[in-house]
């Protein structure tokens, strides 16, 4: 395939607490071979207003998002959840507060916008990146890449083809981990013990490295586990499938 | 906390009444097996039709159809309800429809009327308002019976006593049931053989039966109920006088419309391909007088919301319930509603207004499994973020909204952003010592009361970008 011209929509999370993520996800895409743009003009989808009930508050962010990669190709974000924003609400939101323009326009913006596993999959067409990660990983699917994008085993593809790899199956795996944005505060104890059982189920597997195409579910469930000392390092799917032979990601931290 | 037999009016809030259920181990395990032995069958009874989606779809699209026509539907039923001989009675609200119901049982002289398992009559709070007028409700399905006898509250819409273990139920029969065997056991079978005993006799010496309907056909005037237990029949067909009470939502336009539903519902309620018992009346029995009541009670509101008005469709088969891993973990007395989990979060709010409710449409992930499984695709996850927005605007200026809008407006503009982001840096402080964050102030603690938080990054990712 051609060399594509790709817009990383990075996402506040990955930008202001887990630049690793963006950082493979750049390395991935230049090693297949492409080329790798960072809108300046990007901040967050809006979704944790939208979803906490200030979508009004939201328009402004989504006019934002839209202006920032409105001349972009193709947008490629390492985040389902944050896929799943661009691509079903932004253009409702926009509309159900009376700017009609700016939801044609973001749908425009929503047609290009593709999750990670999607484009490589996809887009590219590719399920072998020519990643090296010797360890053993379990993938916990994210519930919006799994009920609002539809990803599918996309991810599991890419991580099969993974050399070196001993991914073992989660139990339970297609189970919320209780984050849910604001939930995770508004309704703490009810989000804990929904973590205590995806921590569970994790540690069942006694996978060293816990996989996900959300760094938000991954900040919580890796959370309560960095609580507990459970010596389980939550990674990034784009880390794991970053990581080379001669440019192996760090699972020792 | 106030539980009425409506949707809840007044009672604590959600994350406050989650935690008797999230603290109760004998009800966790019991939800948990329960849940999931329902959910896998559920599962296995959709997988077998390779028209599922299509189901769903004309589902969806025929309840779509007679919501965006209802009163002409409404009138239609009337019309052939009136003309098999059935009296038909309109109730705006919850008072109006029990008041109804109490006047046509006082107008027999009973002072007892047996049930069919109702969610309408629940909802409208009827045994209360007939025990007030000396008037004694018994419920015949098992479940409710239970419930009843343990005067308890329902915690599940298929399954109401789903959160009580059979010990329970055995000690409860021991104490509330009369003439029961003072040595019961908890073996299911003698559970249930002593529930038959109870209810037979009601059966035979009860004259007035009061019914839901899970259906009304309305070009024919057929009511249908679809059960398990078989007692329902037994209230349909022998009492002199039979009262239905039905949601004005409930209408199907024409009896081959029923093909749709009469597969959807029992696949997605107890996983079986077809109930044990539907049971269909078009008009009264010789002998018997029969009644129904059209109860609006918050209908006619939601159905003008467009964001909302899809919570309508609801058949009440409880696959959300069942596969919701909030409702799992808290139970069903946490929604303080007839109505629990998912659907009961969308529909409580919209029946009986956002303002007593605003707790319930945050009590979800949107992990999105209620949508997938919902048998009339009912949207739930953005249904909920149409009430959240209901709920702020009804809250005004809050500490919350203000943070909300200072965030916003920092994140309408990359230059603003980029500087919060750089200042978060400031935070690595607080993780030098271990390298993450244990603990934060309010309302932060609530994350870190039981996880930790990364030290943030030297660098943001874009400043990383712009110094490549």
């Amino acid at each position: 395939m051609d060399a594509v011209r790709v817009a990383l929509f990075v996402t506040c999370l990955v930008d202001g607490l887990y630049p690793d993520v963006g950082k493979a996800t750049v390395a991935l895409l230049e090693r297949l071979g492409h080329e790798v743009v960072v809108p300046r003009g990007q901040t967050c989808c809006g979704q944790m207003h939208v979803n906490t009930g200030y979508a009004g508050q939201a328009v402004p962010i989504v006019r934002n998002h839209v202006e920032a990669f409105a001349d972009a190709e193709v947008v490629v974000t390492p985040s389902g959840s944050c896929a799943g924003s661009v691509r079903h609400q932004h253009a409702d939101v926009a509309r159900a507060h009376g700017d009609a323009a700016l939801g044609d326009r973001a749908d425009r913006v929503a047609r290009r916008t593709y999750e990670l596993s999607e484009f490589l999959v996809d887009v590219l067409g590719v399920t072998d990146v020519g990643a090296y990660f010797p360890h053993r990983v379990t993938y916990h699917p994210t519930c919006h890449s799994l009920r609002v994008l539809d990803v599918g085993d996309r991810p599991l593809r890419l991580l099969r083809a993974v050399r070196g790899i001993d991914l073992v199956e989660l139990p339970a795996a297609e189970t919320c981990c209780g984050f849910g944005g604001t939930f995770a505060l508004k309704n703490a104890d009810t989000s804990t013990a929904m973590l205590a059982d995806k921590m569970r189920a994790v540690l069942d597997t006694g996978a060293r490295v816990l996989t996900a195409g959300d760094s938000s579910c991954l900040m919580h469930i890796g959370g309560g586990l960095s609580r507990l000392r459970a010596g389980v390092r939550p990674l990034h799917l784009a880390q794991v499938l970053a990581s080379t032979a001669d440019r192996p990601v760090e699972v020792a931290r | 906390m106030t539980f009425l037999g409506m949707p809840a009016l007044s009672g604590a809030p959600f994350p406050v009444a989650a935690r008797a259920g999230l603290h109760n181990a004998q009800m966790r395990r019991n939800l948990t097996k329960a849940t999931g032995t329902i959910r896998a069958k559920r599962a296995s009874a959709v997988a077998e039709l390779p028209d599922w989606a299509e189901l769903r779809a004309a589902g969806a699209a025929i309840k779509d159809a007679v919501l965006a026509d209802l009163g002409t539907h409404l009138l239609r039923l009337e019309a052939a309800l009136v003309e098999r001989g059935t009296t038909v009675h309109w109730a705006r609200d919850a008072a109006e429809a029990s008041r109804v119901v109490t006047d046509l049982v006082r107008a027999t002289g009973s002072t007892e009327v047996i049930k069919v398992k109702s969610m309408a009559t629940a909802e409208i709070g009827l045994n209360e308002t007939l025990a007030e007028s000396g008037i004694r409700a018994v419920e015949t399905d098992l479940a409710e019976l239970i419930v009843q006898l343990g005067h308890d509250r329902p915690s599940h819409i298929l399954v109401p006593a789903i959160h009580k273990g059979r010990a329970e139920i055995r000690d409860l029969f021991r104490r509330e049931m009369p003439g029961v065997d003072p040595d019961l056991t908890d073996d299911p079978r003698a559970l249930a053989e002593a529930a038959r005993k109870y209810l037979r006799h009601k059966f035979t010496t009860v004259d007035v039966a009061v019914s839901g309907a899970n259906f009304a056909v309305a070009d024919t005037g057929a009511l249908v109920v679809v059960e398990s237990e078989g007692n329902g029949r037994m209230c349909l067909t022998l009492p002199r006088t039979l009262i239905s009470v039905v949601g004005i939502e409930k209408l199907v336009p024409t009896w081959r419309d029923l093909e749709v539903f009469l597969q959807l519902l029992p696949r997605s309620s107890t996983g079986e391909r077809m109930n044990p018992y539907t049971s269909v009346w078009t008009g009264p029995t010789e002998g018997q007088a029969s009644h129904v009541v059209l109860v609006d009670n918050g209908r006619a509101a939601t159905l003008s919301d467009p964001g909302g008005r899809a919570a309508l469709r609801c058949i009440r088969c409880s696959a959300c319930l069942n596969s919701c891993p909030v409702y799992e973990r808290t139970g069903g007395h946490a929604y303080g509603s007839v109505y629990p989990g998912p659907i009961g979060a969308v529909l409580s709010p919209q029946l009986t207004g956002v303002e007593h409710n605003r707790t319930l449409p945050f009590a979800s992930t949107l992990c999105g499994v209620c949508y997938d499984v919902c048998p009339v695709a009912i949207d739930i996850p953005s249904m909920l973020v149409h009430l959240r927005e209901k709920v702020t605007e009804s809250r005004g200026v809050t500490a919350e909204s203000a943070a909300m809008r200072a965030v916003a407006w920092a994140m309408s503009d990359a230059r603003r952003w980029r500087r919060v982001l750089r200042a978060g840096r400031l935070g690595r402080a607080l993780g030098r010592r271990r390298d993450r964050i244990g603990h934060l102030p309010p309302p932060l603690a609530a994350w870190t009361d039981a996880r930790d938080l990364p030290r943030p990054p030297q660098q943001t990712f874009g400043d990383w970008w712009e110094s490549r």
